[in-house]
């Protein structure tokens, strides 16, 4: 890792085709300055992506990188983080990605507690596809296949990941650049599985969950002195409902990550060239 | 008196069948026999019957027979199930003190023997069936001595007590019967000196993977596939690896693509059902141009079919499962040795061409076990090729003008450079979009053009460079000729003898590559009849090599991802049909 990594060298050549004004480019900003300040690189940094708008990110940034199938970043990005525990790995995805087609990945990853960072970027509608619900759209938000709205609750990501057991619990704003990169990075110094839902706005399809409408409601937990460490204070917070909150809402600074409670320590890249010694004892147990 | 002995016991799920059969297949081996083993087990735990059969001899045995020598019968159903495998020679060791009347005809020999109270006696009820196999020994005039080592095996970890009380009660066994029977059938199972090892093919594709060097294993617990990540957990720690049991098999094959990505040897295992959710993703390691071992342990389908019986149905979905068109390698294993040694190879094609490689199993080959020479599995012959990966010192060669690196790079054998993450200037990025040697996203048709074909040389290159060779076994000259695949060929090999008793003579043929595969066209037109031999209905294989040798078909091939028009049509066709008239 060299100390002179600026937050450009993590930007492809690549110009992205997001819309003008859509949330994904300050929410991409914000991770490559929260990369750089924790002192990683491209060569060490490891990036999948889901499918997407918000998907689009892993070609706009410089890393290793996968861009993969809908809804399944998380296992890949566990894949990446148990065979190399030295990489700084990160995925990111939107939330019909993460908490639709993903949703079960979401809770398996969120439990086994993978020292990765996971950014989901929440406009809560699906861009790609051209405007249709997504698991965090409004009840009566109407759109082309919910003409009357999609009439059920919204999924609320961050009680999904505090009853699956996360160790840091996280919800940011693509447009307030400096907080954003603050918290990205709080989730990359974590010891375990860092989640992030990022507000990071439509422009196109989304006119009910804009810029003004979360600029007006958030709160800033560091504003009201929030404790992350304090369960039941985040407990509160995750399940009121009536705020939306920016900041660490829940850390467990106990947590351990994955490959340490499970020993997996070693870069498996790393293999002889032949079987290794000691294998012959393998055909000697079935005497 | 035969040199071949079939033994089998039968019961309920749950009554301990299956680690009594293997403790006595482990006595026999050690006794330096071969054995053949096969099960028949219902997909339930508790109730439903199950039997374990072994087949044993001094010979190399390699298939099961429809014959049963003798049977220990611990319910009616056991005895029902296999009237049909028992002859006059044949002994039926049953508990005469339990509820039922055993009910066998009366050509076979009925051998009572109170085996709950005789097992009470030494411990406990629960040795009943060891009690079971001391009286087989009797009556097969097999040394006892041999089935003691294979109980310590068994038993070793739970304690002296526990061996002793088991020894005594397959001494019980064994004495009960030499006081009050003096019997007709009479069968010797002698010792040889020969070591032997016996495993599975499960196993074998566990053991095959560590010594290969896998270093990762994802997986979703299925029939019959189970035994690959069972055996896995536990032993790859050792060598630095690790085994996860994920959510479902789409994380699996997703994990076992990032780790795959990371640089490890990384291998997943499932039966059909789970192949079909993880085809979604099998495309993208396609694509993005990541190795990775897929195993396919086949069982009866459609849907959960029938989840404990042999079939041979999924030739089909590995070859073509996947929407688009996906470079691969289909291996088929047709023994339990080459099991293991076609999972060797399964990671070395897969790194060399940087593509996914499906292992393809059966059921048959998964849950038997046989004896093997300890050096039929000698691991100083485990080759390891990484292909071309490219560390910090040869990146350099690989990189663009702007000092990007080419991961997708159009060579001419179609095989790009590899950099594991950590190397210096290797960062790129890989997708399942159609991309461009940055791995950068591409709607460009020349360049589509360019990366499809680079990808589809891979294969040319393999057909090239590798051995894609058949076993061979019967008369080379014979005019009838058989050909199967995967577990067939034991079965097909002892059929051969029986068929040369009755004066057929055939030549048989053992393909153990599905994709690429040798080029049969020759074999095929020199003989007079042509056979293929598969479990499957509708003759998957025989498709294919029908395919392989009716070419009578020219083809017109459009996949820059733009529709055909009437001008380019025309002049395609004609141009065909002009090198069509030349070659004529
Ligand atoms: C298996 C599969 N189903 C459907 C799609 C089509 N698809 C592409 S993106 C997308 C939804 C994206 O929504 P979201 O994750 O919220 O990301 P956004 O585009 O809003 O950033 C869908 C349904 C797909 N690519 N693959
Ligand atoms: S459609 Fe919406 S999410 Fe997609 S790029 Fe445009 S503004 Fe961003």
């Amino acid at each position: 890792m060299s100390s002179d990594v600026k937050f450009t060298d993590f930007k492809s050549d690549k110009q992205p085709t997001w819309c003008p004004g859509c949330g994904d480019f300050g929410t991409m900003n914000g991770m490559m300055k929260a990369l750089a300040n924790t002192g990683n690189d491209p060569d060490n940094t490891f990036v999948v992506a889901g499918i997407g708008c918000s998907g689009k990110i892993g070609t706009y940034m410089h890393s290793y990188a996968l861009h993969g199938v809908h809804g399944r970043a998380l296992p890949v990005g566990t894949g990446v983080k148990f065979a190399n525990p030295d990489l700084e790995v990160m995925v990111a995805g939107g939330d019909g990605d993460g908490y639709s087609i993903g949703a079960g990945h979401f809770v398996h990853a969120v439990r086994r507690n993978p020292d990765i960072t996971y950014v989901v970027m929440d406009n809560r509608i699906y861009g790609l596809t051209k405007g249709q619900a997504s698991p965090t759209s409004r009840q009566d938000f109407e759109t082309s296949t919910t003409p009357e709205g999609p009439k059920q609750p919204p999924v609320n990501p961050l009680a999904l990941a505090l009853a699956s057991g996360a160790t840091f619990i996280a919800q940011s704003f693509s447009s307030d650049a400096l907080r954003h990169a603050e918290i990205i990075e709080q989730a990359i110094e974590h010891d375990g599985f860092g989640f992030v839902n990022v507000f990071s706005p439509c422009v196109t399809f989304n006119d009910v969950d804009t810029y003004d409408y979360f600029r007006d409601s958030l709160v800033d937990l560091q504003e009201e002195d929030h404790d992350p460490t304090d369960y039941q204070s985040a407990k509160e917070k995750i399940l009121e409902g009536d705020k939306e909150y920016m900041g660490v809402i829940w850390q467990d600074e106990e947590s351990v990550p994955y490959h340490e409670t499970h020993g997996v320590t070693e870069n498996m890249a790393d293999i002889p060239d032949g079987a290794a010694d000691g294998t012959m004892d393998l055909v000697r147990e079935f005497y | 008196m035969a040199e071949d002995l079939n033994w089998a016991i039968g019961g309920e799920a749950g009554d301990g069948i299956d680690s009594t059969g293997k403790i006595f297949a482990q006595a026999l081996s050690r006794a330096g026999r071969h054995v053949f083993t096969s099960k028949d087990f219902a997909s339930r735990i508790r109730g439903g019957y199950t039997a374990y059969k072994i087949r044993t001899s001094t010979e190399q045995v390699q298939s099961v027979v429809d014959r049963l020598d003798i049977l220990v019968a611990l319910t009616q159903r056991t005895i029902d199930e296999n009237l049909d495998e028992l002859h006059d020679q044949s002994a039926v060791i049953y508990d005469g003190e339990r509820s039922w009347e055993a009910e066998y005809p009366d050509h076979i020999t009925g051998v009572d023997v109170p085996l709950k109270s005789l097992a009470e006696e030494a411990g406990g009820a629960i040795m009943r069936n060891i009690v079971a196999l001391g009286a087989a020994c009797e009556i097969t005039n097999f040394s006892i001595e041999n089935l003691d080592e294979a109980l310590e095996k068994r038993f070793g970890s739970k304690g002296e007590k526990i061996v002793e009380n088991n020894k005594k009660a397959a001494r019980l066994g064994q004495e009960y019967v030499a006081e009050n029977y003096d019997l007709d059938v009479d069968y010797d199972l002698d010792e040889t000196d020969n070591d032997y090892v016996l495993l599975n093919g499960d196993e074998a594709i566990g053991m095959g993977a560590i010594a290969a060097g896998c270093r990762f294993y994802a997986g979703y617990p299925i029939t019959p596939a189970t035994d690959v990540m069972e055996y896995l957990t536990g032993r790859i720690d050792e060598f630095g690896g690790h085994v996860v049991q994920a959510e479902d098999e789409l994380s699996a094959i997703n994990m076992a693509l990032g780790a795959a990505r990371a640089g490890a040897r990384s291998m997943t295992a499932t039966s059909g059902p789970g192949i079909d959710l993880m085809t979604e993703t099998f495309g993208l390691v396609a694509t993005s141009e990541t190795p990775l071992v897929i195993v396919d342990v086949m069982r009866s389908g459609p849907s959960t079919g029938m989840p404990t019986k042999q079939e041979q149905g999924d030739l089909n979905m590995t070859l073509y499962g996947g929407h688009g068109e996906i470079p691969r390698f289909v291996v088929a294993p047709t023994s339990i040795d080459e099991c293991f040694w076609k999972t060797v190879e399964a990671f070395n094609y897969a790194e060399k061409y940087q593509t996914p490689v499906y292992l393809v199993a059966d059921l048959a080959l998964a849950v038997t076990e046989q004896t093997f020479p300890p050096e039929t599995f000698d691991m100083d012959e485990v080759e390891v090729d990484r292909g071309k990966v490219v560390d910090d010192d040869t990146v350099g060669e690989w990189l663009d003008e702007e000092g990007r690196f080419r991961a997708h790079a159009n060579t001419e054998d179609g095989v790009s450079p590899r950099a594991f993450p950590g190397t210096i200037d290797g960062a790129h990025m890989s997708t399942g979009l159609e991309h461009d040697e940055l791995g950068r996203r591409t709607e460009d048709t020349n360049v589509r053009i360019e990366q499809v074909d680079k990808r589809n040389r891979k294969v040319e290159t393999a057909r090239e460079q590798e051995d894609w060779d058949y076993r061979e076994f019967g008369d080379p000259d014979a005019d009838s000729l058989v050909i199967s695949w995967g577990s067939n060929e034991g079965a097909m090999r002892e059929a051969i003898d029986l068929l040369e008793e009755r004066g057929v003579d055939v030549r048989f043929l053992s393909v153990p590559y599905i994709f690429p595969r040798p080029d049969l066209t020759d074999d095929i037109e020199a003989a007079e009849d042509v056979i293929v031999v598969e479990c499957n209905a509708t003759g998957q294989f025989a498709d294919l090599i029908e395919h392989d040798v009716l070419q009578r078909v020219q083809r017109i091939n459009k996949y820059d991802g733009v529709r055909f028009k009437a001008d380019e049509l025309a002049d395609d066709i004609e141009a065909t049909l002009a090198t069509e008239a030349n070659a004529q």
